[in-house]
């Protein structure tokens, strides 16, 4: 009897299984896009949401006034021209006259000015209003042009506005506060359904003035598991996917029918020493530590090398070459010379911040620098937090050392500014500055010359590596994978999905 | 007082410590909705901006005034609103809850359907290799996680046969039962493969306990067939211990699966109470954890009664 129950037993469970595998999905209706990412959005606010995976979906809906194509050079969105007067100190904007919201009404300069004007009251709580305090005022002669009078001459402005952070959003949906509530854009897509960390469906928006949006939307899942995410793409269950995890890329290119599109970020991973903490305020401590890392190392045991060393400036115009840098060749004997000078020959110990997952290769970059900086007798003790509890304990500066990924910019000033000027957002998280650093970091906002600019920042650059208050390790690549028959995608090094807008199905 | 009356007068106790404690617990947590949603960009609010992001999270008062107002709440049924979802927390859990509901049911029918006749099984091979076979393949399926179970059903479905269930939604039982059950039937051997090896092992030594009792001897010394011995003079007293770690577990997996869920893409309870810790969406934390301890309780309240019908001398609450 036993033996006959567990015999059925198995062939239920077996024609379960059968079931299972019949009930597999049906292929995707030919013109929408299956795609799954890891993270979802957290909020449909363009202008409060600063998470990677929110701005991922908002800049699918939403436009700014321009935006960063893929070489980093600002094109045309909502606007369809701009010009700076000479002194840097009025920026005016013609708009696009087609731009259209997804109910048909006009974009026009009311909208943008209604939109600044929210990001500028305190009120709405946007983190990016400190990259517009330069804002005065806002004039619209006419219907489609806007002028920004600004209180200082600010280069990096046009930049900034090139941000989901500052959607252009109906001036009326203002008023009536459905902002978050309600996603209405002038953007390719249209959100018709968002049931958060579950799914999204997006329809094209047929009269986008960007032109025709070639696949009918977009289906989005969350899978949370990136492998998973790897077997949903080797099954044809999703068509195109983000994955964050340089180890699930590298497998990607395995897959015959898969394809991995991989494009240099402007964010770095670094290593924040705390110089207000013993004996990291020491600059012959903080130099050793960047002498005794070997960056190529961290980068290829940790993120099996996808990726390049870095200075502090990530982005393409900027970069210099990293081996010019101070100590960026591993020099154990300089290292402990170092040390010794500093008066710590036999070494100290510390305590190193990671957020678990975040980025993935968080622990095993914290595991790589703790047994490099053994050979000059640091001691780094790791502790893994959930990204939440990091991120609340290095706001508080609350750390020896963190090891992070920090975004990166198309523009030295404000991807820097929050950290090395005496009035930054975050030098209470940086806890270093010097008078260099400020004056070069003030020179280089109001310098308009572009070679000018680029020496003002080279000469930063290498003054902030050789003070050494971070650790500057390395970029890596935004990935994204997809089924062959999925045309024209254009990834940009902001890791921007816009050019989803553009793809077709093959 | 009769016993039912009296365990159901501990329920709004029990409710009330449970409230109490996720409440003060998630708010001990460093990082706050806050940090949540804007990351190490947090640190560019004005302390104006940080005033008016907490407002509208609800936090900008003292926490015993939060709970006080929470709590209020709660007694008419309202168990605050959901900042993530902008909807109440109790209407995203009910539309959470029938997948976690099947979800357990399925992977205890799978965990009671092998596991019970591969206990009862070895029991009567009793230090035989069948039986020696049966303990090692119950030791394996509890000492392995259930993610690894999943990871590899995934990767070796896929990888080798090109096939997956439908990952990232979920299709009700009643709207499409083929679709369904093809999504559910994996993570449902997934979670019930260690549950399994549990019930095996426990049912086993049960087995072997009443089997050595008198009055199996006397039935069998009277010559009843050996198969209606096992099945039904033994079977029936070698099941408490099986229905107790049943009861237990299954009011673990009301709870939602969180793994499982995870690798699967399952929208349960399981996820739905992570994501909600994770940013810090302090409604339908509290929400998710008095449903799910409140679950706990009945499912507690059902097994004890059982007892008493698969084991007549028992009588509960008569005991002092």
């Amino acid at each position: 009897m036993g033996r006959h129950l567990s015999t059925k037993l198995l062939s239920g469970l077996a024609l379960a299984v059968a079931i299972g595998a019949t009930a597999i999905a049906s292929p995707a209706s030919a013109a929408s896009l299956k795609m799954a990412w890891k993270q979802d959005a957290t909020g449909l606010d363009p202008h409060k949401q600063t998470a990677f995976s929110s701005i991922r979906l908002l800049e699918l809906i939403y436009e700014p006034l321009v935006r960063f194509d893929k070489d980093l050079q600002i094109v045309p969105a909502v606007a369809a021209s701009w010009e700076f007067t000479p002194d840097a100190k009025q920026l005016t904007f013609k708009l696009n006259p087609n731009a259209k919201f997804q109910d048909g009404k006009p974009v026009t300069a009311a909208d943008v000015k209604a939109s600044f004007e929210r990001v500028l009251d305190e009120k709405t709580a946007a983190a990016a209003r400190a990259n517009y305090l330069s804002i005065a005022s806002i004039e619209t002669p006419d219907d489609k042009t806007v002028v920004f009078k600004l209180s200082q001459p600010d280069v990096p402005l046009l930049a900034a506005m090139a941000s989901i952070n500052a959607a252009i959003v109906p001036a009326a949906e203002i008023a009536a506060g459905t902002i978050g509530t309600k996603a209405l854009g002038s953007g390719p897509f249209k959100l018709d359904k968002w049931e958060p960390n579950s799914k999204e469906t997006l329809s094209a928006n047929k009269d986008w003035a960007g032109g025709k949006v070639a696949v009918d939307g977009i289906d989005i899942s969350v899978l949370p598991d990136e492998t998973a995410i790897l077997a949903a793409l080797r099954t044809k269950q999703v068509d195109f996917a983000l994955i964050n995890d340089p180890l699930v890329a590298t497998l990607v290119p395995k897959e015959p029918s898969l394809q991995l599109n991989r494009m240099p970020v402007l964010a770095y991973h670094v290593l924040q020493l705390n110089a207000s903490r013993k004996p990291m305020d020491n600059l012959a401590v903080r130099q050793a530590i960047s002498c005794a890392v070997d960056r190529q190392d961290v980068l290829d045991t940790a993120s099996v090398g996808e990726g390049k060393v870095t200075g502090p400036l990530t982005m393409p115009g900027y970069t210099s070459d990293a081996s010019t840098l101070f100590c960026y060749k591993k020099d154990i004997a300089k290292a402990k010379k170092l040390m010794a000078d500093a008066g710590f020959a036999s070494g100290f110990s510390a305590t190193v911040i990671a957020a678990n997952g975040e980025p993935a290769t968080a622990a095993a970059e914290a595991q790589v620098l703790q047994s490099q900086l053994a050979e000059i007798g640091v001691k780094l003790n790791i502790k893994m937090m959930e990204l939440n509890v990091y991120v609340d304990t290095w706001l508080k500066g609350d750390f020896d050392m963190a090891v992070a990924l920090n975004g990166g910019r198309a523009d030295p000033y404000p991807m820097y500014n929050r950290y090395w000027t005496k009035t930054g957002n975050l030098q209470k998280v940086a806890n270093y500055i010097d008078d260099t650093l400020d004056s070069l970091m003030q020179k280089g906002r109001v310098e308009t010359d572009p070679a000018k600019r680029k020496a003002i920042f080279a000469d930063f650059e290498k003054h902030l590596v050789e003070v050494s208050p971070w650790v500057w390790l390395y970029t890596s690549y935004s990935y994204t994978a997809q089924q062959k028959n999925v045309q024209g995608f254009v990834p940009t090094p902001e890791g921007s999905l816009f050019g989803l807008s553009k793809v077709t199905l093959k | 007082m009769s016993y039912l009356a009296r365990r159901l007068l501990t329920f709004p106790l029990v409710m009330l410590g449970v409230s109490i404690l996720v409440f003060f617990a998630i708010r001990m947590v460093p990082g706050d909705a806050i940090t949540a949603m804007l990351g190490t960009e947090a640190g560019l609010l004005t302390p104006a901006q940080r005033a008016a992001l907490a407002a509208y999270f609800g936090i900008d008062k003292p926490i015993l005034v939060q709970y006080w107002s929470w709590l209020l709440g709660v007694l008419q049924g309202d168990l605050g609103i959901s900042v993530i979802h902008g909807k109440p927390a109790l209407a995203i859990i009910l539309e959470r809850f029938p997948l976690t509901l099947q979800l357990a049911l399925m992977s205890m029918c799978v965990a009671l359907l092998v596991g019970l006749p591969a206990g009862v099984f070895a029991a009567t091979r009793n230090e035989k290799m069948s039986d020696l076979a049966v303990r090692i393949f119950a030791m394996i399926g509890q000492s392995t996680p259930n993610f690894v179970v999943g990871l590899l059903i995934i990767y070796a479905l896929s990888a080798g046969f090109g096939i997956l269930p439908t990952m990232g939604e979920f299709t009700p039982l009643f709207t499409d039962p083929l679709r369904n059950l093809g999504q559910m039937i994996l993570p449902a051997i997934t979670l019930g493969f260690a549950f399994a090896a549990s019930v095996t092992r426990i049912s086993r030594s049960a087995m072997l306990d009443v089997l050595s009792d008198d009055y199996v001897r006397t039935a069998r010394s009277k010559g009843v067939p050996k198969r209606s011995v096992i099945w039904r003079h033994a079977l029936p007293n070698a099941l408490i211990p099986v229905v107790t770690l049943s009861g237990v577990e299954f009011g673990y997996l009301l709870g939602g699966a969180v793994l499982v869920e995870q690798i699967y893409a399952l929208p349960g309870l399981g996820r739905l109470v992570l994501e909600a810790i994770l940013q810090r969406d302090y409604a339908l934390v509290q929400g998710c954890v008095l449903f799910i301890a409140f679950n706990f309780l009945v499912v507690n309240l059902l097994v004890d009664l059982l007892y008493v019908t698969l084991d007549p001398r028992i009588r509960l609450g008569e005991g002092n």
